[in-house]
């Protein structure tokens, strides 16, 4: 969300003859533990590596407003639907913040949908799973909601400032979701045989996709140090894989429900829930494009796109026709002034 | 300027020349699409208006909007200025020493320059 002051002062500064100089302060500031501004000379592999993680991010975020809205004309009551269109609408904010962060690296938000379009970015695989029933709307808020908090919370403190200032934004706003997602499945566990089944069915497929959110196992996550060197990332995958399960197996009780592993079991000695094996070959298969829905998404995003080009270029055309050069507009008035008015010019 | 951002196609990612504004009057990078606005939120009254980010939108009254919609969706504020970033000039990181220096010589603009004798209050 940070923005664009920041993007702004995003001009890159030319590589120059005292290099070594520039990598020098970059690496005291992150030995330091202070933030990184887009303007801040920065290793090359840096900037690479952040704006794709949160192109990444921003499309994980828009893309994953598809599952859910599948569900806002059939949502069971009222109260339901309310909710979910505020927080389908909330996931396409914070796609905004996370694009507005990558552009202060330098990059165009139009470009980097180009390249999700193209399929040369790519978004979270868990949005490529279906939502097949209503009880899929409350574990998509209760685990991969869940997950995401997991990781984004770490990624407020990231060293990069304007993607830790989106991060603290989105974490707020996030925990909401994941509420309504146990409370629908709470109601759904606690209601009629059939919606109990369909809760733990729900469950029962989202499960271990949710665990995979986190990623790779450490031994085979090749640029997790170099992240963490950089103080981009500050927990390994499979650390915040355990911290999730470790979470989760207390909240399924209350729940009444449970979770899909044979293997799940406390482990008094390592003083953390042993879990079973991960699928990884389905993770692969499903980021290679061979996930349930992953033609369906991108082709909705697509079109939604092009569906909604003659709005964007008219609204161009129309301020354009009013000959409001941008900036004028800020001139005219004062917005200072207009305080006058209320309360006894409190300029600020 | 409006329309030669509806135009102009360009594959390229970073700016590469700092300059805070292209051609078209748009911040770097941004060269397709809507303009750049800055949101400035006031969250209640007694405070001063504080950078909340940014967004795109053809015009300022639609960056108003959005940036109600945007940044405000919780009671976040109760007034907004939006600004368009080209019409922002912000300091140099390079010239930020020289830039910034004057201000640390001078001790004597602390209170805790100056020798109190004991026993002297309210001062």
């Amino acid at each position: 969300m940070d923005g664009m002051v920041d993007r702004l002062e995003s001009g890159t500064i030319e590589s120059t003859p005292n290099d070594d100089l520039l990598q020098e302060r970059f690496d005291q500031l992150i030995a330091d533990d202070q933030r990184i501004e887009p303007r801040d000379w920065m290793p090359d592999g840096y900037r690479k590596t952040l704006i794709r993680q949160i192109a990444q991010h921003a499309h994980s975020e828009i893309i994953g407003m598809q599952p859910e809205g599948n569900w806002i004309t059939r949502a069971p009551s009222l109260r339901r639907k309310a909710i979910l269109l505020a927080k389908v609408q909330d996931e396409a904010g914070h796609g905004l913040y996370l694009y507005s962060a990558a552009e202060t690296l330098g990059v165009d938000r139009e470009d980097l949908l180009d390249l999700l379009h193209a399929g040369q970015q790519k978004y979270s695989s868990i949005f490529n799973y279906p939502t097949l029933s209503w009880a899929d709307v409350g574990a998509i808020g209760w685990l991969v909601d869940g997950a995401a908090i997991m990781n984004q919370v770490p990624l407020c403190r990231c060293s990069y400032g304007p993607y830790g200032r989106a991060m603290v934004r989105v974490c707020k706003e996030e925990s909401f979701h994941q509420r309504q997602g146990f409370e629908i499945l709470h109601t759904l566990s606690h209601g009629t045989p059939a919606q109990h089944a369909m809760a733990q069915d729900a469950i029962n497929r989202f499960w271990w996709p949710s665990l995979m959110m986190f990623g790779p196992p450490d031994g085979d996550s090749p640029h997790s140090a170099q992240s963490m060197a950089w103080g981009i990332k500050r927990f390994s995958n499979d650390e915040l894989r355990q911290r999730f399960v470790d979470i989760c197996v207390p909240q399924a009780e209350v729940l009444g429900l449970r979770l899909p592993d044979p293997e799940l079991r406390w482990n008094d000695e390592r003083q953390h829930h042993d879990f079973g094996a991960i699928d990884w070959s389905e993770l692969t298969r499903v980021i290679k494009g061979d996930g349930p829905c992953n033609a369906q998404r991108l082709e909705r995003r697509v079109s939604a796109h092009e569906e909604g080009r003659w709005v964007r270029e008219a609204a161009l055309a129309y301020a354009a026709k009013h000959d409001r050069p941008n900036h004028a507009a800020g001139r005219q008035q004062n917005p200072r002034r207009e305080k006058v008015s209320g309360a006894a010019g409190t300029a600020a | 300027m409006t329309t030669e951002v509806a135009s102009a196609p360009t594959g390229g990612a970073a700016d590469a020349n700092g300059d805070p504004a292209g051609p078209t009057g748009n911040p770097p990078g941004s060269r397709r699409g809507w303009p750049l606005w800055e949101v400035f939120v006031r969250a209640r009254r007694g405070v001063s208006h504080q950078h909340a980010g940014s967004l795109h939108a053809p015009d300022a009254a639609m960056a108003l909007r959005n940036a109600r919609d945007v940044y405000t969706r919780r009671g976040e504020g109760v007034s907004i200025w939006v600004v368009p970033s080209v019409s922002i000039t912000a300091s140099s990181p390079d010239e930020k020493d020289p830039f910034f220096d004057p201000a640390l010589d001078k001790a004597y603009r602390h209170p805790t320059f100056y020798d109190v004798p004991e026993g002297v209050s309210h001062l």
